[in-house]
């Protein structure tokens, strides 16, 4: 029981010493998105890279001045002790293969837990029912269908503050990688395959998303705006998709894929019914089953 | 005719492109027309691109790495100048171009610049240090290296007619197939890697084979010295690995001239599967690179610190696990591509298992230094320098190894930042010091050292420089390969780095200046002993350069260390015993004919032009069909040939030693 005890003080006074390191560095830069997570998914991820972090520094800190140390002492000219025959020792060889492996079993379990826990596909366990949204990686820009109101958007990801959203995710072209730093990782889009993404956003604000696979000429552009908004707002925002003239039917859809750079946020009052699906099903063909052959259910 | 290959091919598009091919042709014919004016054509044939020499192979093969050096960090020093200047602009580069450099920077770097590097040194050392006169299959290494310099050649060609890749060093499909890029770019990129992709398979079977049976007398596997074993590792990892590519590279070509669909979007296409294929060969070759430059540490770390390696046993077997665990960690390239968790969990940790070995090794090269006698020549400085900053790649690659980390900062400047963390510093440090460190060997006299140390100076402040700002810049989101941005607040790092990149185009004109200071001061730096550090190993046991035989009478090896073993028992000078005839294997021009048809090959098709990739095709087969036929491959020395050349060295050598007492 002492022993675990110890094992917490030493991870917790590690956790101080790693958060202190990262807070230098986002004080020179509170811009790092990834340091300054905006809800639970990213904030439980950067905790693990503190964590991880500390627990390097172990290691880390000491080769470094061992370094620096043993290259000063012993340089010629100074005449520190030489020992040219020493070449092996039992103890020092177990220590050292004893030490790197503690530490490696440690951070393993930290993985183990962590990655379940943090498993893309796995519901936010939050408050009232997620607000699911369809995304669809285009050249260059992003759709976002939300099926349920059966509207839809261009390069603008709008989603309730204190909810959690969950994402289906697909591409109409070539892989992309959907990323929200300020909410979530990221995770790929491929055409005829869905993945899913879930983040939540503790309180309203704007955040940039963007694709990070490269993707061809106009992948620099390829940014879109998440709004996380009151629940009020949220509805506004949906009301006001729902007065857009522009409807996303097929032929809308299709010149919409076509190529594009930098294309203004447009809303879509109404979605074809399973355009989501539609979209998958171009690429897998009709012998999907369902809700097209996800890259994993 | 020309298939797909008109006017049009010419760079005339942007004066930056026109302007790089000027420069490749112009060096080019520079390079001919001096050795026009030398008269060196006949010797430069004869006596070097015919050679199936190991040594001279070697050295062709880094002459290769150094100057697709120079082509590489042209690409990177470019990339950075845009992205210092692309805020909201679109800098000088437009993205058709910038995506090119990206690529290419990447393709040139690991294949044809580290590849060929490891493959040298792997050459110039390994039958040296095993107490052999040459690799088990001389012919086979010419091949492999004029494989590798066709490859090398395709991805120049690219620069002057037609375009290359822009899918980056890895080619994803599907924007490398044919419907997202239908140019010749991914073709280029494709038939350079196949090409010299088969040279490294062969290279990694002769050298299993040479470690294996080439052995002299006495060399038990555990008294091989710690180059040799990471030679061997990493050669038994290319054998492997490299057909994965291979494989993959050859089905994405299907796709793309046949119209199939292995990796395309729809018909049954799986991009995710070449993903697989292309890390299962990516991961081992990290390590195949990776490991040789372990082994130069070792030793250099040995000789430098005038004191045995500490913990010789624990590196070989640290060696020898990283060889099987780098087959069981390339999901980790991809954590984010929807694998369940319990796949993602399970590469997770056999990536942190890798970190083990490797501290072990960390370790044991600080316990050599631990009460040694250190002297800092270049090679050390490389080797001191590699370990500090290594352990902090290793860190962050222990944080990227997390999943739910990786989700975050994968595709970033951040997952950029951590490769070059391993690969400067664990590969080309290690590259380097091995260069410097074998140099006297090679060519008989030693290497300024004052020019050497300047150039690990601005190496090692123009990494820091160039790739921290680019760890920040992951933090903040940014992605990797952007040709513009938006976000004012990147910009600041992004001119850091540029200035760091500035600073290792300096330590890049002293590695120039040192090999030309070197050279102007052979005679004063010249080394008759063959011995210069007061070596350990074999290597050091012969002249330098050493003879064609390497060896007159094979060394008998009775320790972990042979030649100070043999200096302590007094038996180092002049061999007792009566010289024997020795079988040497002939020169031949097949390995460069077959290159060149090779090169040819892989243009034809890269331009559809058909019946010229049949002749070619069908031309190398009818060599290889010629020469597996042709018996007469050797050549035998005498005994008083071998005699006359011995006693000619260790007169020059009793000479020297008289002058230097006078």
């Amino acid at each position: 029981m002492n022993g675990a005890g110890s094992v917490k003080q030493a991870v917790g006074i590690v956790r101080c010493a790693a958060i202190a390191l990262f807070a230098l560095l986002a004080a020179a830069c509170d811009r790092a998105v990834v340091l300054n997570p905006k809800g639970p998914i990213a904030d439980a991820e950067r905790g693990l890279l503190f964590d991880a972090f500390g627990v390097m520094m172990i290691v880390v800190v000491p080769v470094i001045v061992m370094t620096f140390i043993f290259a000063w002492r012993y340089r010629a000219g100074r005449n520190a002790r030489y020992e040219p025959k020493w070449d092996s020792s039992f103890t020092v060889d177990t220590v050292v293969w004893a030490i790197p492996a503690v530490i490696v079993i440690a951070v393993a379990v930290l993985v183990w837990r962590s990655t379940h826990k943090l498993d893309p596909y796995r519901p936010i366990a939050a408050n009232g029912p997620p607000v699911h949204i369809e995304v669809v990686a285009q050249d260059w820009k992003w759709l976002f269908i939300y099926p349920k109101q059966g509207v839809a958007a261009v390069n603008q990801m709008a989603i309730p503050a204190g909810r959690p959203v969950s994402l289906r995710i697909t591409s109409d072209t070539v892989m992309n990688s959907f990323y929200v730093p300020a909410l979530a990782g990221q995770i790929y889009a491929m055409a005829g395959m869905q993945t899913r993404l879930q983040l939540l956003a503790d309180a309203p604000g704007k955040f940039v998303g963007r694709n990070t696979q490269y993707s061809g000429g106009g992948f620099s552009d390829q940014f879109f705006e998440v709004v996380a908004t009151t629940p009020n707002d949220f509805e506004a925002w949906i009301a006001r998709a729902r007065q857009s003239t522009a409807r996303l039917d097929r032929p809308t859809y299709a010149r919409l894929a076509e190529k594009s750079r930098l294309n203004p946020v447009v809303y879509y009052s109404a979605v074809e019914p399973r355009l989501f699906e539609v979209i998958i099903e171009k690429y897998a063909g009709p012998h999907a089953h369902g809700a097209a052959a996800p890259a994993r259910r | 005719m020309f298939g797909r290959l008109t006017i049009e091919a010419l760079p005339l598009y942007s004066a930056i492109a026109a302007g790089g091919a000027a420069v490749t042709v112009g060096g080019a014919l520079l390079v001919a027309i001096v050795i026009t004016w030398l008269k060196g054509w006949k010797y430069l044939w004869t006596e070097w691109l015919t050679s199936v020499d190991h040594k001279r192979i070697g050295i062709m093969y880094i002459v290769l790495a150094l100057i697709m050096l120079l082509r590489g960090f042209v690409d990177a020093i470019m990339m950075r100048a845009q992205q210092a200047v692309a805020l909201n602009s679109g800098g000088y580069l437009p993205p058709e171009h910038f995506d090119q450099i990206f690529s290419s920077h990447g393709t040139i770097m690991i294949f044809f610049m580290a590849m060929p590097f490891m493959t040298g040194l792997l050459n110039i050392a390994v039958p040296l240090q095993i107490g052999t006169r040459d690799v088990a299959f001389p012919f086979l290494n010419s091949l492999s290296l004029w494989l590798s310099a066709a490859g090398a050649g395709l991805v120049m060609v690219s620069l002057v007619i037609g375009k290359f890749s822009t899918a980056g060093w890895t080619g994803y499909p599907p924007y490398s197939g044919i419907a997202y890029s239908p140019g010749v770019g991914v073709d280029y990129w494709i038939w350079a890697l196949l090409i010299s992709g088969v040279g490294s398979t062969l290279s990694g079977i002769n050298f299993l084979v040479t470690i294996l049976k080439r052995r002299a007398p006495g060399m038990t596997l555990m008294r091989m010295p710690p180059f040799t074993w990471t030679a061997f590792c990493a050669s038994l990892l290319m054998a492997f690995a490299f057909p994965a590519l291979t494989v993959a590279c050859l089905l994405l070509a299907l796709d793309r001239l046949l119209g199939m669909h292995f990796f395309t979007n729809e018909l049954g296409g799986n991009m995710m599967n070449y993903v697989n294929l292309f890390w299962i060969w990516g991961h081992p070759e990290v390590y195949i690179l990776i490991l040789p430059a372990f082994g130069v540490f070792s030793e250099v770390v040995a000789t430098f610190c005038r004191k045995r390696l500490f913990g010789y046993e624990s590196l070989v077997y640290a060696t020898m696990a990283i060889g099987i665990l780098s087959f069981t960690v390339w999901l980790h390239h991809f954590f984010t591509m929807g694998s369940s968790a319990n796949v993602n969990a399970f590469f997770g940790v056999t990536t942190m298992i890798i970190a083990v070995p490797t501290g072990v090794k960390v370790f044991n090269w600080l316990l050599t230094m631990y009460r040694g006698r250190i002297t800092f020549h270049p090679s050390m400085l490389w080797t001191v320098g590699f370990i500090v900053t290594f352990v902090i790649g290793g860190m962050t690659g222990v944080l990227l190894a997390m999943p739910p980390v990786d989700f975050l900062l994968h595709n970033t400047t951040f997952l950029v930042a951590h490769f070059h963390n391993m690969i400067i510093p664990g590969v080309l440090f290690g590259y380097l010091a091995g260069y410097m460190y074998w140099f006297p060997k090679a060519f008989g006299f030693k290497m300024n050292e004052s020019w050497g140390k300047a150039a690990f100076w601005f190496w090692i402040v123009g990494f820091y420089l160039a790739f921290m700002p680019l760890y920040v810049l992951g933090l903040m989101g940014m992605p990797r390969r952007m040709e513009q941005y938006n976000d004012p607040s990147w910009q600041p790092w992004l001119v850091a780095a540029s200035m760091g990149a500035v600073l290792i185009l300096i330590g890049i004109a002293c590695l120039v200046m040192q090999l030309v200071a070197s050279i102007r001061d052979r005679k004063q730096a010249a080394d008759l002993t063959g011995d210069p550090y007061d070596g350990a190993t074999l290597e050091w046991a012969t002249a330098s350069p050493p003879p064609p035989y390497n060896f007159a009478l094979l060394p008998e090896v009775r320790d972990r260390e042979p030649l100070r073993d043999m200096k302590e028992r007094g038996v180092s000078g002049a061999p007792a015993g009566t010289y024997q005839d020795i079988e040497i294997p002939m020169n031949s021009p097949v390995g460069v004919i077959l290159g060149g048809l090779a090169f040819v090959l892989g243009f034809a098709v890269v331009w559809y032009i058909w019946w010229l990739a049949i002749v070619c095709g069908l031309a190398m087969w009818a060599v290889l069909i010629w020469r597996a036929s042709d018996d007469h491959t050797d050549i035998i020395l005498t005994a008083a040939e071998v005699e006359h050349m011995e006693r000619a060295r260790y007169r020059a050598l009793e000479a020297a030693r008289t002058a230097g007492r006078a």
